[in-house]
């Protein structure tokens, strides 16, 4: 099999997938969601499929911030810097996602100054360094990104930089957890819990999912033996008939987080009563917004924003691929209209949504065998 | 992004407490330790860096596992070109092996 062939710890990861057939009841169907989209990217890099019982499944989950970004939003961070005295800057992951007016990269074709950044500290330096213009960084991701977002707000707060605002975009991960869990067309056994947002939010936050919803969840790491060692403790937690929240990836995330990640974020950011979620809809308290205190410094607050809305067609079947109702290819679009080059979806747009790690691992493994000349 | 970067330190600054100069694979950049005041990083210690700033300390082991993982995930290449992309200091050429 080429996928223990070609990465470490073969016996290991034989044996521990050894251990996932014996613990999968062959009368059971297990529905395992990976929450995270770093795990959906490395499930179909490995092949992990592969080597799993066929009654267990894994769903992916709403973990990747860029495929969960309503298209409007773009369009409303893009409106606001075609002013010429407004520089666009984002992380390269947002610079191929396209608006209803196109992406990031295309507006600067057409002569925007958007500038592509590592880091939100990048952003307040490139703002110090241009005085006369105003910088706005449009900021994605869950509690992994956010504090460092947060931390570069208070920095330019003390250092008393006026020229530098934030589009924050920034989503919080229980809520969507929550709303598919709520979902009625939804199923699920257990949680494969995030990796790094774990880091921050550490391991408290899931404890309801285990109380209150009896589902196990296990955070993991990223490693081809960290998902199939956390797979195999969820599987021993239903065998035993107990939901509980278990810590695989120990060596990175401690169980209470980080402490002064999220001092930072609960000092500036405060929660949305709602905010929209491409593919799941409108989620109560699911996204950060910029507190008063740092008013001058949200781009929010302190320009007009058009609050572009804009819908996916209805041809595209993102929530119910989202939800896992919908495997990707099971969607009408799939690889004809909405492919990695031109997504029509939310899912397709990213290499960490469902979609589009499964185009380009699956989709095109398929295309080639059925392409390729009998033995 | 979402690229969890492991990093060691190689010199603090005693006049700027939460900026550190890393090196990940050779390159040496600055990076933010605010987020981890509660349990400052030292130099020689190794850290995980998330957008410019170190989120977690780790073991020198673990850091080596999570390189490995940037490897097989394919994406080790986009790590090092943000960690490059790293403007908090100016750049210091990759030091001969």
């Amino acid at each position: 099999m080429k996928f223990v062939d070609e990465f470490r710890d073969p016996v290991v990861i034989n044996q521990t997938a050894e251990e996932i057939r014996r613990l999968a009841d062959s009368g059971r169907h297990y529905r395992m969601m990976e929450v995270c989209g770093g795990h959906t990217h490395a499930i179909y890099r490995f092949g992990l499929k592969d080597i799993l019982p066929e009654n267990l499944e894994l769903i992916h989950g709403p973990g990747c911030p860029v495929c969960v970004l309503p298209m409007g939003r773009i369009d409303d961070g893009l409106a606001l810097a075609k002013d010429s005295n407004v520089i666009f800057a984002a992380f390269g992951d947002m610079m191929r996602v396209p608006g209803e007016q196109g992406s990031p990269l295309e507006h600067k074709a057409r002569g925007m100054d958007v500038r592509i950044v590592y880091s939100p500290s990048d952003a307040l330096k490139i703002a110090k360094a241009n005085p006369d213009k105003h910088i706005m960084f449009f900021a994605i991701g869950f509690e992994t990104t956010a504090p460092s977002t947060a931390l570069t707000i208070m920095r330019a707060k003390a250092e008393g930089i006026h020229n530098f605002s934030v589009f924050c975009n920034h989503v919080t991960i229980i809520p969507a957890i929550r709303a598919i869990l709520d979902s009625p067309d939804m199923r699920l056994d257990a949680f494969i819990g995030p990796g790094h947002v774990s880091t921050v939010i550490g391991c408290r936050p899931y404890e309801w999912i285990a109380a209150d919803e009896h589902k196990p969840i296990v955070v993991s790491g990223f490693e081809p033996l960290d998902m199939l060692q956390s797979i195999v403790m969820l599987l021993r937690q239903l065998e035993a008939g107990e939901a509980r929240v278990e810590n695989q990836y120990k060596r990175v995330v401690p169980w209470e987080g980080n402490r002064a990640a999220l001092k930072a974020m609960n000092g500036v950011f405060e929660l949305r009563p709602y905010f929209e979620w491409r593919g799941l809809g409108f989620i109560s308290q699911s996204a950060l917004r910029i507190r008063d205190s740092y008013a001058e410094f949200d781009t929010e607050q302190r320009f007009s924003v058009p609050g572009v809305r804009v819908t996916d067609p209805k041809a595209a079947q993102c929530g119910e691929v989202l939800k896992g109702v919908l495997k990707p290819a099971q969607c009408k679009l799939f690889g004809k209209e909405c492919t990695p080059e031109h997504p029509v979806g939310a899912l397709m747009v990213s290499s960490e949504g469902s979609c589009a790690a499964y185009y380009t691992y699956e989709h095109r493994k398929a295309m080639a065998s059925s392409l390729a000349w009998p033995a | 992004m979402c690229l969890a970067i492991p990093g060691k330190v190689i010199e603090l600054f005693p006049g700027m407490p939460y900026l550190a100069t890393v090196e990940v694979a050779g390159v040496r950049r600055k990076v933010d330790l605010g987020l981890l005041e509660n349990d400052m990083p030292q130099s020689g210690d190794w850290v995980l860096i998330h957008v410019g700033f170190a989120m977690s300390k780790i073991s020198e082991q673990d850091a080596f596992e999570q390189m490995q993982t940037l490897i097989m995930l394919g994406e080790s290449e986009q790590a090092m070109q943000e960690v490059r992309g790293y403007g908090l200091g100016e750049a210091d050429e990759p030091k001969p092996s």
